[in-house]
C-alpha cells in the first residue's frame, strides 16, 4: 500500500515539477503583458529536442544544456519582439490566436529539421534506481527537483534582491506607474519571454530522460502547465509552482487509483472544478474590476 | 426606417450574392474531387457562423468547439449503430445533449468576468476528445468508427451532388439567420455586451442570461453540424473532436472577420482550401499555417472581411 502510494507520489512530484516550471512560465508572461501565451509548451519541448540535438553533435553536456536553455529563450525573444509587440494592446483572442500560431511554427520547424519521431536523452547520472521504503526513485527524478528547486530560488533572488527583478514586478502592478518612474517597460516584456522560455526549457530538458521527446510533447505539457497557473491563481508565482505540484500528483494519484487511460483528463477536469468553485486559484486574491 | 432598410438591402445584397454562387458552382466545378471540397467548405461555414455568434458578437472565445462537434457526429454514428435510433433522432440527442452540458458549464462561468470561457471550453473540448478516444466499445477508440447513412421517408442521402443542394441550403438558410439574429434585440445586447458588459448591465441587459444562451445555442448548433459532417463523410475518428479542430475553427473565425457574417464564410473557405494547397509543401504545413495565422493577426487583426470593408468605404 505504502510503497504504491510513494511510487505514485515520486512520479506525481516529478511531472509536476515540469508543469511548475511551465506554470511559473505562464505567470511570468501574464504579469508582464496580460498574455496567455499558448506557445509555452513549445519550449518545453525546444529544451528537450534540442539538448538531444546537441548530445548527438558530441557536445559535452554541460554544454548541451546550456545551449538547451538558451536558444528557447531567443526564440521566446523573437516571438515577442516579431508577433506580440506589434499589436500591443489587442484582444486577448487576437493574442491567443498570434501565440497559438507561433507554437505551431515552432512545432512545424523542429518537425522539419530534427524528424518526427521520439528521443531520449541519457540520465544524467546514471539509472540505478533508488530505493525508498519499497519505492523507487529514479536519480534523474532527483535532477528534476533539485534543478526546479534551484530555478524557483533563482526567481526568487531575482525578484526580491535585484533592481531588474524589482522593476518587472513594478511593471505587473501598474504599467503606467512604471513607465512614469523610468522603468522601460519594453524591455520588461522581453525579459519576461525570454525567462519563461528559459524556464520551460529547462523543464524539458531535465523531464526528457524519463519521458522520452519528440516534437508534439508540447502541446500536453503547455496545457497542463497552463492549468497548474490557473489552479495557483494566474500571476502568482507561488502558486504556479504549487498548482504545478498539486496537478502532476493528482495525476498520477488519479493514474494509479482511478484509471490511467483518463490520466491526461485529470488537470482539464480539474480545471473545471476550479473555475467553479474558486476562480480566483488557490492563492489568487479576490478580484476587483475597474470600470 | 429609410436607412434601416437600406442597410438591410445591402447586407442582404450578399446573401443574394452566396445564393447565386452556390446555385452555378455544381455546374462549373470540373469533378467529384471539387464538389467535395466545396461541401467541406460550406460545413466548415455553417459552423464557423455559430462559432462567430459566439466569439465576434458575444466576445466570448471557445478554445472547445471542436468537442461540441465530436458529441454530435458521435451521437451520429453511435446511437443508430449501437441501438437503432433514427439518424435525426441521433442527431436531435446530440444536440440535446450538448446544450444541457453547455448550460451547466455555462451558469458558473458566466458569473465570472473576464474570459474564462476559453479556459473552461479547453477544459471541455479535452475531456470530450480523451472520452471519445477511450470508450472503445462505443466509439470504436482511436481507430473511429463508420457512421449509418442519413435518410427520410425511404430516400437515402448518398452522392456528392445531394449532399451539395442539403448544404448549400443549409448555408443560405444560416447566413438569413444570422443576419436577422443580429438585427433582433438579442443580437442587439450581445453586441452591446460585447462592447461594454458593465454599460449594458446598467441599461439593463441580463449579462449572464445572454452570454449563457448564445453559448448553448452555439454548442447545440456546433453538434447538429458535427452529424452532419458525420454522415456526409460516413466515417469519425476522434481527431474530429480535437484541441487542434477547435483552434483551426477558432482560426477560420478570426481570419475571415470577427463578427461579421461574410467573414466567417471567408474563413471558412480560405482556411479549408489551405491544407489543399499546402499539400505540395510536403512536411512544412503546420510551419506555413502558423505564419500564417501570426501575419492576419499582426497585419489584419480584425480580419479579412472588416479591414477590406473598412478600405473600401474608405475610398467611397
Amino acid at each position: 500500500m505504502l510503497e504504491q502510494f510513494l511510487q505514485y507520489l515520486f512520479s506525481g512530484v516529478t511531472v509536476g515539477a515540469t508543469y511548475a516550471l511551465a506554470a511559473l512560465g505562464f505567470a511570468l508572461i501574464y504579469n508582464a503583458s496580460h498574455v496567455i501565451n499558448f506557445a509555452q509548451g513549445e519550449f518545453i519541448m525546444l529544451g528537450g529536442m534540442l539538448s538531444v540535438m546537441f548530445t548527438q553533435w558530441g557536445l559535452p553536456l554541460w554544454a548541451a544544456l546550456l545551449l538547451a536553455i538558451a536558444l528557447p529563450a531567443v526564440v521566446g525573444v523573437l516571438i515577442e519582439k516579431l508577433a506580440i509587440e506589434p499589436v500591443k494592446g489587442a484582444d486577448t483572442v487576437v493574442l491567443i490566436i498570434i501565440t497559438i500560431g507561433a507554437s505551431l511554427f515552432i512545432r512545424g520547424l523542429t518537425a522539419v529539421f530534427l524528424g518526427k519521431g521520439t528521443f531520449s536523452l541519457a540520465p544524467f547520472s546514471g539509472d540505478a534506481p533508488i530505493n525508498i521504503l519499497g519505492a523507487t526513485l529514479q536519480p534523474q527524478s532527483l535532477w528534476v527537483l533539485g534543478g526546479t528547486a534551484l530555478a524557483v530560488l533563482a526567481l526568487w533572488w531575482f525578484f526580491t534582491r535585484t533592481l531588474q527583478g524589482k522593476a518587472m514586478l513594478a511593471t505587473a502592478a501598474n504599467r503606467l506607474a512604471a513607465q512614469l518612474v523610468g522603468i522601460p517597460t519594453g524591455w520588461v516584456l522581453l525579459m519576461s519571454f525570454a525567462m519563461s522560455a528559459a524556464l520551460g526549457a529547462l523543464g524539458g530538458i531535465l523531464l526528457a530522460p524519463i519521458t522520452m521527446t519528440s516534437y508534439d510533447v508540447g502541446i500536453m505539457l503547455g496545457l497542463k502547465g497552463f492549468v497548474a497557473a490557473v489552479l495557483g491563481g494566474m500571476g502568482n508565482g507561488l502558486g504556479a509552482v504549487v498548482g504545478g505540484l498539486l496537478v502532476g500528483i493528482l495525476e498520477a494519484m488519479g493514474a494509479g487509483y482511478i484509471s490511467s487511460a483518463y490520466k491526461d483528463a485529470i488537470p482539464f477536469v480539474l480545471i473545471l472544478l476550479i473555475l467553479f468553485f474558486m476562480p480566483n486559484g488557490l492563492f489568487g486574491g479576490k478580484s476587483t474590476e475597474r470600470v | 426606417m429609410s436607412m434601416s432598410k437600406s442597410v438591410n438591402k445591402r447586407v442582404y445584397g450578399g446573401l443574394y450574392l452566396i445564393a447565386a454562387i452556390l446555385l452555378v458552382l455544381p455546374w462549373v466545378l470540373p469533378n467529384s474531387f471539387y464538389l467535395d471540397i466545396a461541401v467541406r467548405m460550406a460545413i466548415n461555414a455553417v459552423i464557423v457562423l455559430g462559432l462567430n455568434l459566439l466569439v465576434g458578437f458575444a466576445g466570448q472565445i471557445s478554445l472547445g468547439h471542436a468537442g461540441f462537434l465530436g458529441i454530435g457526429a458521435y451521437a451520429s454514428a453511435a446511437l443508430p449503430t449501437h441501438f437503432g435510433w433514427h439518424p435525426l433522432l441521433a442527431m436531435g440527442a446530440g444536440a440535446l445533449a450538448c446544450g444541457v452540458l453547455a448550460a451547466l458549464v455555462a451558469r458558473p462561468i458566466f458569473r465570472l468576468k473576464g474570459n474564462y470561457l476559453a479556459m473552461a471550453t479547453l477544459g471541455l473540448g479535452i475531456i470530450i476528445s480523451i472520452a471519445l478516444r477511450n470508450e472503445t466499445q462505443w466509439t470504436g477508440g482511436p481507430d473511429g468508427m463508420p457512421v449509418p447513412a442519413m435518410g427520410l421517408f425511404g430516400f437515402e442521402l448518398s452522392s456528392d451532388r445531394q449532399w451539395y443542394w442539403v448544404v448549400a441550403a443549409l448555408l443560405v438558410v444560416s447566413v438569413w439567420a444570422s443576419l436577422n439574429l443580429i438585427d433582433s434585440p438579442f443580437g442587439r445586447a450581445l453586441r452591446a455586451l460585447h462592447g461594454s458588459e458593465v454599460a449594458s448591465q446598467v441599461v439593463g441587459v441580463n449579462v449572464a442570461r445572454y452570454k449563457g444562451s448564445i453559448f448553448v445555442m452555439s454548442a447545440a448548433f456546433a453538434s447538429i453540424m458535427g452529424s452532419v459532417t458525420a454522415h456526409y463523410v460516413g466515417f469519425v475518428t476522434p481527431n474530429f473532436a480535437d484541441f487542434f479542430h477547435s483552434i483551426e475553427l477558432v482560426t477560420m473565425v478570426v481570419v475571415g472577420g470577427m463578427a461579421s457574417v461574410y467573414g466567417s464564410i471567408i474563413g471558412a473557405v480560405l482556411l479549408t482550401a489551405l491544407p489543399q494547397a499546402l499539400a505540395t509543401f510536403e512536411g512544412w504545413e503546420t510551419v506555413i499555417f502558423g505564419a500564417i495565422l501570426m501575419a492576419c493577426m499582426i497585419f489584419l487583426p480584425k480580419g479579412l472581411v472588416p479591414t477590406l470593408a473598412a478600405r473600401w468605404s474608405r475610398k467611397e
